[in-house]
């Protein structure tokens, strides 16, 4: 396994990057490893660009700054695209994972990234509207994360979902959570 | 040893998670930024009915604490939390507090003072508080956070001490960063901070008390603070008593100053809070490269270890000290100043510099501790010492 995965997230306020970023967090605790999650906190209004990060890791992690050399981007709003960055950085065995209808070597020419970057691509908001009836990509965008990198796995994340919702919400939302993970994670496409 | 729950979440929850295993009576806290979710999570566990605890609600810090003073002096166990702006605006409530010798304990999230406007993790606040009489301690990490807060009730509340306790933890970084954390079960908290006995409560109407008195005019003043002085110098003994214990019963270690591979070291740097861990990871791979690096973490700032330091760093070349807080018009920072005046009476004395870092929540980014390391490697060697403080990272 490899030692240290960093992953940052790019979304807008109000998308639930935090949310899947803790779900990401208590899923590595799941299988025993350590983990951070941190957003980044700024002026904070409904749809504005933020970013958030998470550190995974088989050992206790020590570090407490930015992840400037993330090895997972993950965007859940294609509309970030032309305005923040989002490639800055990433490692160049990377993977970038983009919420989107375009196909990734269309994204991946756009960002103009190197051949050795994964780009994949997966409709995470119409998966959501279809599955969970709003416009709330995390949960799916967490089921292509797992299909992608294997950062995180799959069936752990389908059991937080059920756990954590069990508490708040009826079995039909917590059964549109999971399809809409298990959507994003077959239909997610990479190059 | 007790069961232990290990779980992902936030510094502010673990220690929202202390504060409710350790049953406060009264906990006193104004409710609106810059607080913390310390305090609102805690607010869930009365209403939840998980704690039984009165909750209030005041219109300011100072008010908040004003309410601290009144129900400890009254006889109960009291507990707050703050942050940045609102420990200041607490500031004259400080000295009461430790004047009037009553165990309070505060979480402290470690914010930057305005101005300009900032809301991200900087150590000004607690600073700026270093001279008002409280026991500090500070955590790198949620654990550290969770671990510390349970064992301020204790240090607070010893005959042999009787002061306010705060407990600090970075803001941002440890408060709202998840983490894994292992967490005790009630019973063994409970057990272990106990039930408390108040000293000179207000309220023991068979043991009438009078607080905070007026001592002016010939009246006891100086030698209340001549016990105060005692008192404080006293809680060592009593941090280390309590850290020790419940290092027993958590597994995790405690010590005033936590050393790194200190045992061959030619450069060392001495830090406070979530930095030490930055720099911990920097030092392995310094050593990596064949720089003998070592680390020195002080965990208790008041009262300030200022043996235990001069003993780690006694045999050391050269010494960096960082600083996430100024003292504007002083040779360099609070720590820097403690761990220079704690080296004056070694018979070796190496040079020591000082670093002002992440102010306002600059990131600490790892190049900028491997850069202390070189300038430490260069000085180790000759190199002449620049007189600081320096900006780390500073544009």
């Amino acid at each position: 396994m490899q030692q240290l995965t960093e992953i940052r997230w790019h979304a807008r306020a109000g998308q639930g990057a935090v949310t899947a970023a803790k779900l990401v967090a208590e899923t590595a605790l799941a299988a025993d490893q350590y983990m951070q999650a941190m957003p980044e906190y700024g002026p904070e209004r409904m749809g504005a660009p933020i970013k958030a990060f998470t550190r995974i890791s088989p050992e206790p992690i020590d570090i407490h700054c930015n992840i400037e050399n993330p090895d997972v981007v993950i965007v859940l709003d294609d509309s970030l695209l032309d305005i923040v960055d989002v490639a800055e950085g990433l490692v160049s065995d990377g993977a970038i994972i983009v919420n989107t209808c375009t196909p990734p070597d269309a994204i991946k020419r756009a960002l103009g990234l190197a051949d050795s970057i994964t780009v994949a691509c997966v409709d995470a908001s119409g998966i959501a509207l279809d599955t969970i009836k709003r416009d709330i990509p995390n949960t799916p965008m967490v089921g292509a994360l797992a299909k992608v990198t294997g950062a995180v796995d799959i069936d752990s994340v389908k059991s937080l979902l059920e756990k954590t919702f069990g508490k708040k919400f009826g079995q039909e939302i917590i059964d549109a959570n999971l399809a809409s993970v298990d959507r994003a994670y077959e239909e997610v496409k990479a190059v | 040893m007790p069961e232990q729950k290990t779980v992902a979440t936030t510094g502010n929850s673990v220690v929202a998670e202390a504060f409710r295993q350790c049953a406060p009576d009264v906990v006193p806290a104004y409710p609106i930024t810059p607080q913390t979710t310390i305090v609102e999570e805690f607010a869930k566990f009365v209403a939840q009915g998980r704690v039984h605890a009165e909750y209030v609600t005041v219109e300011s810090e100072h008010s908040a604490m004003s309410a601290c003073i009144g129900a400890s002096a009254a006889g109960a166990r009291v507990m707050t939390a703050t942050s940045s702006q609102g420990l200041a605006l607490m500031w004259e409530e400080l000295h009461i507090a430790s004047g009037m010798r009553l165990p309070i304990v505060m979480a402290n999230a470690n914010r930057a003072l305005s101005a300009p406007i900032n809301i991200h993790c900087d150590h000004s606040d607690a600073m700026g508080a270093r001279d008002t009489g409280w026991v500090m301690l500070f955590a790198e990490t949620a654990q550290e956070a969770y671990d510390n807060t349970i064992m301020s009730v204790l240090i607070a509340e010893d005959p042999e001490v009787l002061l306010p306790v705060m407990t600090c933890l970075d803001g941002f970084i440890t408060t709202h960063s998840i983490d894994r954390v292992q967490l005790m079960d009630d019973e063994s908290v409970a057990g272990f901070v106990g039930e408390y006995v108040p000293q000179n409560a207000l309220l023991d109407t068979d043991n009438p008390v009078s607080h905070g008195n007026f001592a002016g005019l010939g009246g006891p003043y100086f030698e209340f603070k001549r016990a105060q002085r005692e008192a404080i110098d006293r809680s060592k003994a009593v941090v280390e008593r309590v850290g020790k214990a419940f290092s027993d019963l958590s597994g995790r270690p405690f010590a005033l100053i936590e050393t790194d591979m200190m045992d061959d070291a030619d450069v060392a740097i001495v830090v406070i809070g979530s930095t030490a861990g930055n720099v911990r990871h920097v030092a392995k791979q310094m050593r990596a490269e064949g720089l003998k690096a070592g680390v020195v973490k002080v965990r208790c700032f008041r009262p300030f270890p200022h043996a235990e330091l001069a003993a780690a760093l006694s045999s050391v070349k050269a010494v960096a000290v960082l600083d996430r807080a100024e003292s504007f018009g002083a040779e360099g920072g609070p720590l820097y100043l403690e761990t220079r005046s704690a080296l004056y009476d070694l018979e070796h004395r190496m040079p020591v510099v000082n670093y002002v870092y992440g102010l306002g929540g600059s990131d600490v980014k790892l190049e900028l501790i491997r850069s202390v390391f070189d300038d430490l490697s260069d000085i180790a060697t000759g190199t002449p010492a620049l007189h600081g403080p320096m900006y780390l990272g500073a544009r």
